[in-house]
């Protein structure tokens, strides 16, 4: 803050001070009330024995210690994983594709935006009851079209092996125009000196795309990347409306197993613990994200 | 960057903050009361919300100053808004309860002790399934029994016998083979491959599913693993597998004539009056011996209501009084517990299925359903899971009995 009013004596510091915290106090306060409070309260929960209608009772760290010891606990984190490695590539270009293709001059570019972006309002509900349809291994659209191309359809959400496969296909159809914008920001934000210089001197199509446009894109993927893999950590609406984690738990994803925990099993202790956990390595794939950038953010 | 959030901590914000604002209106002893009791209720979704509202009316109309503030809730969220209700100390004065769910709730000190209520009404069998140590804790509101619907006109075309009372589940099987045409999408029959069907047919085959003080597993036993092949074995051959069918709904099935069998409840039957095509119950055939599953649905009062004695009066009024029988049975919802059958005749002049006798025959032999307390959503997920897998070919019958009893045992009650 080069242009910071320097204080001069400590009645001014003060009466700087009020100032700075009466414009933070609007969302302090509910960022206090509806973020640090539950999460206090979270982690005191993490420590009880819980099943809602009781009173709490303290066990010390048997939660952690009992989810540490089931094997269900890795297989939510790794169905949780899975989704993450088959999503984010995905929906990454699948996003750039259109945004390259909207951010040229192009008739209805406008339209087109409102259309790619329409499935991100749209509520998972309806979502997941659509994909349901199109992917119904015996009568789905999806399988149709893999039928005339005489290769064998799947049993999508019925299969275990294909259930999160059906969960990814609906986030990236939903996902993809929320990722468009924002990487449409970013190639805004690009000079067209630039790129008009690269011009210049010869650069074809591919070389502009790989050394001028993804390179000046990378602080925009970067945050792209970042928001997805919290976002896809934290999947919920898409698994419990399109499988509920099924078949033989094959898509059972960690904020499913912290719902069922909670509000099926009378085990809201032990899901607050899982919470935590989750905290934890969402925590520790951001720090180590941010510590990456160096080696491929380029901020112009 | 946010910190991260789950579910679970937004929803203990909200509990949290809501503690702070519990609704209070104590009445005046002595005083007329101007009281308003809430109510939650499931039972009354899906159609039979104008019929609650009518014994609503009737309650207000017999208690001046009284007025009843009735939520509904659909039954698929009803505990998870319940529980999260209780939590938050925001519970209505009177809410409803299934049976299953029953213990739960009254070992945990939820429900108030009922006192001064009229027991004489109800079926003394299904009064004391509500009680726990000796103790009143809900009022039953009302039972419904699982049996076997048939089409008879298939069962014509197909030029099969109708089922009776002394079919077995071999006289089922070779019915539901003669009638199952899968090219036309017509199929033999439908169980769904589920906890609720499955602690039935164990008993259905001669066994149980726990022991007498549920303690102990003991469906891993050659009858639980025939009645689950029972189920089982159906999956594919006679019952529609998962993407067998285009419909996903066995009722749009058994309504649209596709299904010559069918395993529902008695809750169906008005919803069937407008089919297409003749049909009727018996009771559900055995291996062994007959086990019909019973559900019960019952009110329980708030142990943090402030008006206790009134919300009592409310929960006998919606379980036993005149009013209400008469409209459970007009509108053909589920019967009403009530001790003196006489008021029940009116149930037989409802139309089809002709056979309603069958509904109080399935009641001399009753599968009860286990009820262990907090682990009872565990043990039916976990055992609907491992049937499912074998209906899918992915276990055999006697691995998905094994392994769910395997599952199930750290969940029980210990002694």
């Amino acid at each position: 803050m080069p242009n910071r009013p320097k204080p001069r004596n400590r009645r001014q510091t003060l009466r700087y001070g009020l100032t700075v915290a009466a414009f933070l106090l609007p969302s302090a306060l509910p960022l206090a009330a509806f973020v640090y409070y539950p999460l206090g309260q979270a982690i005191w929960t993490s420590f009880q024995q819980w099943n809602l209608i009781s009173p709490q009772k303290w066990i010390g760290s048997d939660n952690y210690k009992s989810l540490l010891a089931d094997p269900s606990t890795a297989a939510v984190f790794w169905h949780s994983a899975q989704y993450l490695i088959a999503y984010l590539p995905l929906v990454y270009v699948f996003a750039l594709g259109i945004a390259l293709a909207l951010n040229s001059r192009l008739a209805g570019r406008n339209f087109f935006r409102s259309i790619y972006f329409l499935p991100v309002v749209t509520s998972w509900i309806a979502v997941a009851l659509v994909w349901r349809w199109l992917l119904n291994p015996n009568s789905g659209a999806v399988n149709a079209v893999l039928g005339w191309l005489g290769l064998p359809g799947p049993g999508w959400y019925n299969d275990p092996h294909w259930a999160m496969a059906s969960v990814v296909l609906a986030s990236v159809w939903k996902d993809t125009g929320f990722v468009m914008v924002i990487l449409l920001a970013g190639l805004q934000s690009i000079p067209v000196e630039i790129e008009e210089s690269a011009l210049l001197d010869g650069a074809n199509w591919i070389q502009r795309l790989t050394r001028i446009t993804l390179p000046l894109l990378s602080p925009t993927t970067f945050f792209v990347l970042i928001i997805s893999l919290i976002s896809g950590f934290q999947i919920f609406d898409q698994v419990y409306a399109m499988t509920q984690g099924g078949p033989a738990d094959a898509s059972r994803v960690v904020v499913l197993e912290i719902y069922d925990l909670t509000f099926r099993y009378g085990q809201a202790g032990r899901a607050s613990a899982l919470s935590m956990m989750l905290f934890v390595v969402i925590l520790a794939i951001s720090v180590i994200q941010l510590r990456g950038q160096r080696r491929w953010v380029h901020y112009a | 960057m946010k910190p991260i959030q789950t579910g679970v901590i937004a929803i203990l914000a909200a509990a949290a903050l809501a503690a702070g604002c519990a609704p209070a209106e104590p009445a005046e002893p002595g005083s007329t009361p101007n009281v308003t009791l809430t109510y939650t209720t499931f039972m009354a979704v899906g159609g039979h919300e104008e019929d609650l509202n009518t014994i609503i009316k009737a309650f207000e109309a017999d208690n001046p100053g009284v007025t009843v503030d009735a939520k509904f809730n659909p039954y698929t969220d009803y505990f998870t808004a319940l529980q999260t209700d209780i939590a938050s100390g925001t519970v209505t004065d009177v809410f409803d309860i299934e049976h299953a769910n029953f213990r739960a709730y009254a070992e945990n000190n939820v429900a108030a002790p009922l006192t001064g209520i009229e027991t004489d009404v109800f079926k003394q069998g299904i009064l004391e399934a509500y009680q726990f140590n000796g103790t009143q804790y809900a009022l039953p509101a009302s039972f419904s029994t699982v049996v076997l619907f048939y089409n008879k006109d298939l069962f014509d075309q197909a030029g099969v016998s109708y089922p009776t009372n002394d079919w077995t589940w071999d006289d089922e099987m070779s019915a539901a083979e003669a009638m199952t045409d899968k090219v036309n999408d017509t199929w033999g029959d439908y169980q769904p491959v589920t906890y609720n069907e499955y602690y039935k047919t164990v008993q259905q085959a001669g066994g149980s599913f726990l022991s007498d003080d549920a303690s102990q597993v003991t469906f891993d036993s050659p009858e639980g693993i025939s009645g689950a092949k029972f189920l089982v074995d159906k999956v594919g051959t006679v019952q529609p597998g998962a993407g067998d069918t285009s419909t996903d709904s066995d009722l749009d099935l058994f309504a649209s004539g596709r299904l010559a069998m069918w395993h529902n409840g008695i809750w169906q039957f008005a919803g069937l009056q407008e089919a297409p095509f003749d049909w009727d119950i018996v009771v559900e055939p055995g291996l062994t011996r007959q086990a019909s599953a019973m559900f019960s649905n019952a009110v329980m009062v708030s142990a943090t209501s402030k008006n206790i004695e009134l919300a009592t009066k409310l929960a006998q009024f919606m379980t036993s009084s005149k009013t209400a029988v008469d409209v459970r049975l007009a509108a053909d919802w589920e019967l009403p517990p009530i001790a003196d059958s006489s008021l029940l005749t009116a149930y037989f002049d409802r139309g089809k299925p002709a056979n309603r006798q069958a509904v109080f025959d399935s009641l001399d032999a009753v599968a009860l359903a286990p009820s262990i307390g907090d682990g009872q959503a565990e043990m039916s997920d976990t055992v609907t899971n491992f049937l499912s897998e074998a209906a899918a070919g992915r276990l055999t019958a006697e691995q998905a009995v094994t392994q769910a009893a395997e599952a199930v045992r750290p969940v029980l009650p210990k002694k």
